[in-house]
């Protein structure tokens, strides 16, 4: 069954990749699509079976891989929980997105490679949940990074899709270099890189009271001795870093907000529910050893709140539809780090689970939106559109509604974000990590935040007066069936999901039903804490979600001159909004134009004018000279020939001479 | 001299006996029957020297003939051998072009003969007397096989020019030899070379050194004595030259060979010198001036220069290993050369007669494949690309200098041959992807089967090489 459920995609991939052309565009679709429907079908099966049963891991051996030294590395499946829970949501997020596609991509002439692409995508992204190893993860990994490059440049021909699939692929061998070297970082202090070593080794470095804390040096980084505790903080930090590439967090995020360029199902599967979310997925995985190290976990608590409320601030005033999903995206992400940093992985993995549903409906709802308005993105151009499509309008608000987190405090009532959102918000209240109440407060402003640009989405979206020209709103129109269904089912899981679920990741069920798949330290209490927070702090963000709802609906419906006065009035900020900080710039003088600089300089001076010029071409002018010099000599008189003789003796008899005096 | 003796002495020249004989008799049959005999006299020619070369390989032993002026040894076998073998295939090749050109004379065998019979007895020659009595009667016969079209200006100024600048390093090599005479005493190589080891070398002796050496480094084409090679190469007729790239260098260099290992082996440091500066000096020129070129025969002709500086390589090392590895690098080069000539015999329009320019070869892998293949395989033998022929002649020859410690000369050797692989790759270059202008007309059987054997000699010598070394290691085991 673990085969079926990673293989499918792959052996669909193969078809549609190498037969598309002569199976044709609707056979592929059907056969990728079909694969994972059935993958995803069996994912719930093992969800249940893994999460509800008794086992804890599952280990399925595929095969050995690589014997060196005292590195063994085989390819084998752990199934546990979280890897169950992360099947769930990548192949059903894929399965609704492949039938999605099929109504979407279906004016595209290259239907069987978008189709191949994304199953190959889905087998990596398995390949990636279910490494028994960090090397057998870093091959999805890199699968998945591939697959995404290959997508955002899907349309190829166009300069900006192939500029943003560039870099993305280039932020994220930034992360991916921190990622090698805490995989490397892990070998030497572990002696192996599967998961099971790792995890009982993980023990040894648990600090023991009274006991001498050790000043052996263990690893040496960057010039510096490490101890124990030092280099397990420094390892953590490494692999931390390839997760802020993946998931695009704050100095690393620059990458998802570009991939946009990609075709919209692909938004919706790769860059909010599925690949986005490795490096949640990574942290929670390793967090035997995360656990151990409180100033690694502060750094991501510190990281990720940036990024929440960073993230949160650009979308305010983006007007690209699917930017601002993006933004939202990452803003969602860094909510799940803090909540990884202090300790509640329950509650992280949980809002992964939450967002995918609600991420991926609000995307396929935005495609559906731009589908029935030509292909235009600019909200600015929208306008008016809840009569002409009330459907896709229906779905959009249940996709904001979820991801503002309405609920009732103190009830457990309300939809997927309410439960997951504002369970991390009250962790970080409790939570004592150092960096917890700077965590609480960005998280809360965030909250408002994204209250108020979801609804601002929603507002200038389906609200207000039509601003698109005639001629496209007389195209208008709702989105075939086959778009809308997934829409119907995901919207099911972005309203339900919280409630049936929550018990299970981060509450009363928690012990039964992780079964050890995320570690924690006895101290750590935050399971237990958090259902003890003051009433204002459960409070909180339900203020915060329905004061941005107030002022959304205040500045785009009913008055809608407010904020272009803002805009006006605070112009520098706004500015500094809607550049999103002034990353790319500073980022594009800081790397990209030296970078450049420094590769034109070694291109033009280094290979051009030294290597080549005193090499390869200096070297044949050289010869050229030599050679006309030595052809001219053969003059064809014969007193010079008799002469040249003459000279070479005089010469040889000189040398002789003086070589005899010696 | 007893007759005992005297009847040894013939029983060990017999083969140049033989030679010298059917030369004198073929000049009776020529002049006789006149220009009609030509071909017959072509024929006869060729049976002679395979009569020849048959007794040189199965009847003659081994000894010392003429009071120690004629030396047969297993080194002289060896290069008499090659010798015949060159001379052989250029008269055969030459059929096809006498014919066409007007170098149609009876003469032009019974030369080649006399030649021939000059070059073995310079092999043989064992003293200063008999070394110039043979290279006297090689060039003289050489002389006018150049000039031999002698209605073409440009056969007649080669003939000219190399005349003159023989007879200018005939001087030479006279003066030295008389030098060398005064400061020893004796004109036999083994009575000098008892006297260097016994008495302090003199001044004197090291001048009549160098000059002996100038006038034997002249045969040989090795800068500084060059100069004549590419303008007679160029207007000497092709078949002419490609006897002239063959066996005349193996005698000289095998005359070279026997008269520094032989006679001056007590002064090895000195004579080592010149060598190394002649072998760099000619490496180098060859190299570079060749590219240039755009006649294929004064490509050839730098080509053979810088092949005989790395031929001195293996000469300039002294040893065991380096004579073997000349005997070996002159066996492979005279079969490269031959069959490279064959195919610029072969370049043959239906108009314009031979052809020259090595632009003309355009193409010739899709009009004359089997041909472009060969010369193909020969180019790349002649850059020294393993795993051909050529290759093998340059390492064995690399590896004698390395192990005498000649490290500078080798490193530039190997340089020199870098910047040579210009040329031939070039040529190939052109044969492969240039455009084919106009067709040569279909290449003569005795061409094609020279240029066949040649190319699959050359490709397959990895194979064949074991015996082949282990003659030229044999030959140049009775030196030592």
């Amino acid at each position: 069954m673990y085969h079926a459920i990673v293989f499918l995609p792959l052996i669909g991939a193969i078809i549609a990749g190498l037969f598309g052309r002569s199976l044709g565009a609707k056979a592929c679709e059907y056969i990728t699509s079909g694969f994972l429907v059935f993958a995803a079908f069996l994912s719930w099966i093992a969800f249940f079976s893994v999460a509800y049963g008794d086992t804890d891991v599952i280990r399925v051996p595929v095969l050995q891989w690589i014997q060196s030294g005292s590195m063994s590395v085989d390819w084998s499946f752990r199934i546990d929980t979280l890897t169950a829970v992360m099947l769930v949501v990548v192949n059903t997020v894929s399965a609704l997105v492949h039938i999605y596609s099929i109504g979407y991509m279906h004016h595209d002439p290259h239907r069987p490679r978008f189709f191949a692409y994304l199953s190959l995508f889905t087998f990596a992204m398995l390949m990636l949940v279910t490494s028994d190893n960090l090397l057998q993860m870093f091959f999805g990994w890199e699968g998945v990074g591939l697959a995404s490059y290959l997508l955002i440049g899907f349309w190829y021909k166009k300069p900006t899709a192939t500029a943003a699939a560039m870099k993305a692929f280039i932020v994220n061998r930034v992360g991916d270099f921190g990622f090698a070297l805490g995989i490397f970082g892990v070998f030497v202090l572990f002696g192996s890189i599967s998961f099971d070593t790792i995890f009982a080794g993980a023990a040894d470095f648990m600090p023991v009271e009274g006991a001498d804390p050790g000043m052996e040096v263990v690893l040496n980084f960057l010039g510096y001795s490490l101890t124990r505790a030092d280099a397990l903080t420094v390892t953590c930090l490494l692999l931390f870093m390839g997760a802020m590439g993946k998931s695009a967090q704050f100095l690393l995020h620059t990458w998802l907000p570009d991939a946009m360029e990609g075709p919209t199902p692909v938004s919706a599967l790769i860059h909010a529910a599925t690949m986005v979310t490795a490096g949640v997925f990574l942290v929670a995985r390793m967090s035997p050893i995360f656990e151990l190290s409180i100033d690694a976990r502060t750094v991501v608590v510190i990281i990720g709140a940036i990024t929440a409320f960073f993230a949160a601030t650009v979308g305010l005033v983006q007007n690209d539809i699917k930017r601002v999903i993006a933004y939202s995206t990452c803003s969602q992400l860094g909510y799940m780090f803090v909540a990884l940093g202090i300790g509640a992985y329950g509650a992280a993995i949980f809002h992964l689970f939450t967002h995918a549903f609600f991420k991926a409906l609000l995307f396929l709802g935005a495609g559906s939106v731009i589908h029935a308005v030509s292909d235009e993105q600019d909200m600015r151009r929208m306008g008016g559109l809840r009569i002409y499509i009330p459907r896709t309008y229906w779905m959009m608000i249940i996709g904001t509604v979820a991801l503002t987190g309405v609920g009732i405090p103190g009830l457990y009532f309300g939809t997927a974000g309410f439960f997951s959102k504002d369970a991390i918000i009250e962790s970080a209240f409790v939570a004592e990590n150092a960096a917890a109440g700077f965590a609480f407060t960005m998280l809360v402003i965030a909250a408002l935040f994204t209250s108020f640009y979801s609804w601002r989405l929603i507002f200038m979206t389906f609200h207000g007066k039509p601003r698109a020209s005639a001629d496209v709103m007389h195209h208008v129109h709702e989105s075939p069936a086959i778009m809308m269904v997934p829409l119907y089912i995901l919207a099911v899981g972005a309203l339900l999901a919280g409630i049936l679920f929550h018990k299970q990741f981060f509450g009363d069920y928690y012990e039964g039903f992780w079964q050890g798949a995320l570690f924690t330290l006895p101290t750590n209490q935050i399971l237990e804490e958090f259902h003890h927070v003051p009433f204002w702090v459960k409070l909180s963000p339900f203020m915060a979600m329905l004061i941005g709802l107030v002022t959304a609906w205040y500045m785009y419906i009913r008055s809608p001159e407010t904020p272009k006065e803002l805009a006006a009035q605070h112009r520098g900020l706004y500015q500094f909004l809607l550049n999103k900080w002034y990353f790319d710039e500073l980022y594009d003088f800081l790397f990209v134009r030296s970078s450049k600089a420094l590769g034109r300089f070694l291109w033009k001076e280094g290979d051009g004018r030294v290597i080549d010029g005193f090499g390869p071409n200096g070297v044949a002018a050289r010869v050229q000279d030599v050679t006309g010099r030595v052809v001219r000599l053969q003059s064809g008189y014969l007193y010079h020939y008799a002469f040249v003789m003459l000279i070479g003796v005089a010469a040889l008899v000189t040398w002789m001479m003086l070589g005899s005096a010696f | 001299m007893t007759a005992e003796l005297l009847l040894q002495s013939i029983q060990l020249s017999m083969p140049e006996i033989i030679l010298a004989v059917g030369a004198m008799a073929l000049l009776m049959v020529g002049v006789f029957s006149g220009e009609r005999s030509t071909s017959m006299v072509t024929g006869l020619a060729v049976g002679v020297l395979i009569i020849a070369g048959l007794w040189l390989l199965l009847v003659t032993g081994t000894g010392s003939a003429f009071g120690g002026a004629f030396l047969a040894d297993p080194f002289a076998k060896f290069m008499k051998v090659l010798i015949l073998i060159g001379s052989i295939t250029a008269m055969v090749m030459s059929v096809g072009q006498a014919r066409e050109e007007r170098i149609n004379r009876f003469e032009f065998p019974v030369l080649i003969v006399l030649a021939t019979l000059g070059m073995m007895l310079m092999v043989s020659a064992n003293s200063m007397i008999a070394l110039y009595l043979a290279l006297e009667l090689q060039s003289l016969a050489l002389y006018v096989v150049a000039a031999i079209n002698r209605d073409s200006v440009r056969s007649t100024e080669a003939g000219l020019k190399y005349f003159v600048l023989g007879a200018l390093s005939s001087g030479m090599l006279l003066y030295g030899a008389s030098l060398i005479y005064g400061f020893t005493g004796h004109t036999g190589f083994q009575e000098i070379a008892a006297v260097l080891a016994a008495d302090e070398r003199s001044l004197g002796l090291v001048f009549g050194l160098v000059f002996v050496l100038a006038g034997l480094a002249f045969k040989i084409s090795a800068v500084p004595f060059h100069m004549w090679t590419p303008d007679v190469y160029e207007g000497a007729p092709t078949a002419v030259t490609a006897f002239f790239a063959a066996a005349p260098k193996v005698a000289a260099m095998a005359m070279l060979t026997r008269i520094v290992i032989e006679a001056f082996e007590p002064i090895t440091p000195d004579w080592q010198q010149i060598i190394v500066f002649v072998s760099i000096a000619s490496m180098i020129l060859g190299a570079f001036a060749a590219i240039g070129q755009r006649n294929i025969k004064r490509l050839m002709a730098y080509s053979s220069i810088g092949h005989m500086g790395y031929a001195l390589v293996g000469l300039a090392a002294g040893t065991q290993a380096g004579v073997s590895g000349v005997a070996l690098y002159m066996l492979i080069y005279m079969v490269m050369t031959l069959g490279t000539f064959a195919c610029i015999l072969a370049m043959r329009k239906k108009e314009e007669g031979n052809v020259e320019e090595i632009d003309d070869l355009a193409g010739l892998a899709s009009t004359h494949p089997f041909m472009a293949m060969m010369l193909t395989i020969l180019m790349f033998s002649l850059a020294g690309i393993p795993p051909l022929a050529g290759f093998f002649a340059k390492y064995f020859v690399f590896v004698a200098a390395i192990e005498a410690e000649l490290y500078a000369l080798a490193v530039i050797g190997v340089l020199a041959s870098c910047v040579g692989a210009y040329y031939y790759l070039r040529i190939i270059k052109i044969m492969w992807f240039d455009e084919a202008t106009e067709s040569f007309v279909p290449a003569s059987g005795e061409l094609k089967l020279v240029y066949g054997i040649a190319g699959i000699f050359t490709l397959g010598y990895l194979f064949i090489g074991g015996p082949i070394g282990a003659a030229a290691q044999a030959a140049a085991a009775s030196f030592f």
